[in-house]
């Protein structure tokens, strides 16, 4: 992360002051300050709601149950999440959102799904393989219906706007098989 | 069909919530306090995440106003001519990762100048439909649980958006 917010950053002044493009530039900045700030005021709402939920799910020892029932499916994938971890439940839950397209709920149970995986890190600070297989699932985007492409290509009169789905779905198990096998690849070299 | 989906979609979230209170009411659990304990958590979760992701969205921003965008794309449609791939999916490979409102805004303009129905917009809906804005899902979960060294998810990371973006002009190539 280092060296590409290095890259970005230095690139674009240096880009700026040939350009001519100073001003926007600058404006630029603070203009994504304060995108930041509003993105986290959007999170915080959303995040709190699903902590309140997820504590109900603790609480009452659901979490548990959800995880016995989806462990078989998780740790194909999650190998090193031991029992009926919490784990489970967040991270089956995020991808049950992420599936239907719910990103107001994916975000949030994915951080649950974060704090679950680093409850069981014995390195704090040090990322864990487990949470590269969940970061990486969540960057490809598996999901059923793309339903806001198909929102803007009917808005313009597309002929036939449902056609995205098929080709989306096919693009999107096919990009996050072949994530999940560059990472786990990744991991065989540098052993 | 896709009315189905969207409709059971719109259900998930209000069944599973009255499952949850319900649930947790028959298991004797004071469900309006342990919410309350829970929502508590959200304030300190978004502290530890605000500093990521203001860091990398001035990156982000200033990199798309500088001018090195438009010169970034026009190199990557120069190296990549040979694939006959449009201007207009080359700027969307790159902002795709990078930033959500960006690539929305690029998506309903490349809609709106191109037709809804070319070739630009086929392709540039499936890598709508199909990638992720990488760098926000980075800084919102590593930044929740703090984490500093992220070994090699990075690389791994740029390496499959790229093979992402491949697969969904194939995919348009392929079917249509």
């Amino acid at each position: 992360m280092n060296i590409i917010w290095l890259l970005l950053l230095s690139v674009s002044i240096v880009f700026a002051i040939f350009t001519g493009n100073l001003e926007v530039f600058t404006k630029s900045i603070f203009d994504g300050a304060k995108s930041a700030v509003e993105i986290s005021l959007f999170l915080l709402g959303i995040v709190s709601v699903w902590m309140g939920i997820t504590r109900i799910l603790e609480d009452s020892g659901l979490i548990y149950r959800i995880a016995h029932l989806f462990k078989p499916i998780i740790s194909r994938l999650f190998s090193n999440i031991p029992g009926d971890h919490p784990s489970i439940t967040a991270i089956t839950l995020n991808v049950l959102a992420n599936l239907f397209g719910l990103g107001n709920a994916a975000t949030p149970l994915g951080i649950k799904a974060m704090q679950e995986l680093d409850a069981l890190n014995e390195d704090k600070g040090t990322i864990t393989f487990e949470m590269m297989i969940f970061i990486v699932l969540n960057t490809a985007s598996i999901q059923l219906i793309p339903f806001s492409v198909i929102g803007i290509l009917s808005g313009f009169g597309a002929t036939n706007p449902a056609g995205v789905v098929l080709p989306v779905l096919i693009a999107t198990v096919i990009s996050a098989m072949t994530a999940l096998a560059i990472l786990f690849t990744f991991r065989k070299i540098l052993k | 069909m896709i009315e189905n989906i969207n409709y059971i979609s719109l259900l998930i979230i209000p069944l599973f919530i009255l499952f949850t209170i319900l649930y947790g009411t028959f298991k004797k659990v004071s469900v309006y306090d342990s919410f309350v304990a829970g929502a508590k958590e959200g304030p300190g979760i978004i502290l530890k995440i605000f500093p990521y992701l203001i860091t990398i969205f001035i990156a982000i921003k200033g990199f798309q106003s500088s001018g090195a965008f438009e010169y970034v794309t026009s190199g990557f449609y120069s190296l990549f001519a040979f694939l006959d791939i449009p201007m207009e999916v080359i700027s969307m490979a790159i902002i795709k990762p990078l930033s959500g409102s960006a690539s929305t805004a690029l998506f309903t303009d490349i809609v709106k100048t191109t037709g809804p129905d070319s070739l630009a917009t086929k392709m540039t809906a499936v890598i709508m439909g199909s990638a992720e804005t990488t760098f926000y899902v980075l800084a919102v979960y590593l930044g929740a649980v703090s984490i500093r060294k992220t070994r090699y998810l990075v690389p791994v990371c740029l390496i499959a958006d790229f093979v992402g973006i491949v697969v969904a002009v194939a995919v348009v190539r392929w079917l249509f």
